[in-house]
């Protein structure tokens, strides 16, 4: 049976973890390696890299990152941030990146996606898509969130689909940080509506809220960083209670 | 032991590589007629689309290569599918190793079929160690059918498809064993053994 995935999300700059880590045992909490290994090692299904840095001339140390994840850990895993070209995912795939995850570049540029897919096939092309809602509309946000488009998310996600994204990220800006769960009902929405994966991103605070977005939001993965940075739920708990609550998950 | 990953136009060949690098075996990503003839295993691992790929090995020979192997050899992803007979994908003419047909999943579901699934009537020393409740990575949109002859272990997503297959000295698997944790581990593992 194809089941629920669980994704840390390690947000990176200049090759460190950023956000703060809380890990009894760790060495070096700013190591996303030994982080990542720790992860897998604990039963998470993927991982994501966020390079929050992304700029052209710190390029260089997020591929060196890439080549040690992918030589230490034995789990898919994507990376994400300042993705703009082919050029750009031929580098990071190159170093053994599984997945890359463009968000901004595609909102300027959507032809990017298909150019993308075609050249290195839909299943490692990850679409984040930041929403917010405005008046009751959902909008596209850009630039992590802070810039507004005019263009509706549901629209978006149909057309990054059909432009050949393999996955989609989907972070509710209004419910990122807030840990009061995820959004559901436009998960669902869009999971309904589309025939590609749906990871549900943004608002993680308990057990119940992985459930949730499993059930009533109809995601395919969902994603969480703090909550599992700062060991607020480990893996194993929340693989264990999506179990007995009929949510299979890899164990 | 020498193991020759075969290099041709498939991603993310690399995984590969590193994935031997752990298991402390020297691997060499290679398209030398003569190196993978000599190789104790070989792996030809796959990420991409059929027909470009396929085209690629006949204009270097390596389509005629790798039906006259005789070592222990391992086909990963797009290299179980090009194993087969056909495939849909793009209409294309495959090795014909194994006597099947490479299908796409219906839109019945989400396709690509992303994520863990686990393996079902696991039967071949290849597979020693595990059981049923082994999971591994998926990322396909095509599957091989079953074939009771040649299928070792079947996957249920929308149909049973051939999870692994395998033929005389020829093995291989849909999934990403190379990412597909300690289960992943174990099966290129015993592959090593054979």
């Amino acid at each position: 049976m194809l089941t629920k995935r669980i994704i840390p999300c390690l947000d990176i700059k200049e090759g460190r973890t950023v956000k703060g880590v809380n890990f009894v045992d760790l060495r070096d909490a700013g190591d996303p390696v030994e982080l990542a290994k720790i992860y897998s090692d604990e039963g998470a299904d993927e991982l994501v890299f966020l390079d929050i840095t992304a700029t052209v001339d710190k390029r260089k140390t997020l591929v060196d990152l890439v080549t040690r994840v992918a030589k230490t850990i034995n789990i898919p895993f994507t990376v994400g941030g300042g993705i703009s070209t082919v050029e750009d995912v031929k580098v990071l795939l190159n170093a053994g990146a599984d997945k890359i995850s463009i968000n901004s570049a595609a909102v300027k540029r959507p032809e990017v996606i298909n150019e993308m897919a075609a050249e290195f096939g839909s299943q490692c092309i990850v679409v984040a898509i930041d929403t917010r809602s405005v008046d009751g509309v959902d909008f596209v946000h850009t630039h992590g969130g802070r810039m507004p488009t005019l263009i509706k998310t549901q629209g978006w996600a149909k057309e990054v689909a059909e432009r050949g994204a393999g996955e989609i990220l989907l972070t509710s800006m209004d419910h990122d940080g807030t840990k009061a769960g995820f959004a559901n009902d436009l998960t669902s929405e869009i999971s309904s509506e589309l025939s590609i994966p749906v990871i549900a991103s943004g608002g993680a605070g308990n057990m119940i809220h992985f459930k949730d977005v499993f059930t009533a939001g109809k995601a395919d993965a969902a994603l969480a960083a703090s909550i599992f940075h700062f060991k607020e739920i480990a893996i194993p708990d929340l693989k264990g209670y999506l179990d007995k609550e009929g949510v299979s998950t890899r164990v | 032991m020498e193991v020759a990953v075969i290099k041709y136009n498939a991603g993310n060949v690399q995984s590969v590589l590193y994935a031997m690098e752990r298991l402390g075996v020297n691997a060499t990503l290679t398209d030398d007629v003569e190196q993978i003839k000599k190789a104790d295993k070989v792996i030809f691992p796959g990420q991409g689309e059929a027909k470009s790929a396929m085209k690629y090995l006949r204009e270097r020979k390596l389509d005629q290569l790798i039906k006259e192997l005789k070592q222990p050899f391992f086909g990963i992803c797009l290299g179980q599918q090009l194993l087969c007979e056909y495939s849909e994908e793009n209409d294309t003419e495959c090795l014909g190793i194994f006597p099947i047909q490479v299908k796409k999943f219906p839109p019945l579901d989400k396709v690509p079929h992303v994520g863990w699934n686990n393996l079902e009537n696991l039967r071949s020393p290849l597979l020693e160690g595990l059981d049923d409740s082994a999971y591994v990575y998926y990322v396909h949109s095509y599957y091989a059918e079953v074939d009771p002859k040649y299928t070792i272990a079947s996957t249920h997503y929308l149909e049973d498809f051939s999870a692994l297959l395998h033929k005389d000295n020829y093995y291989a698997m849909q999934a990403h064993p190379e990412k597909s944790s300690v289960s992943g581990e174990k099966i290129l593992t015993n592959f090593l053994n054979l």
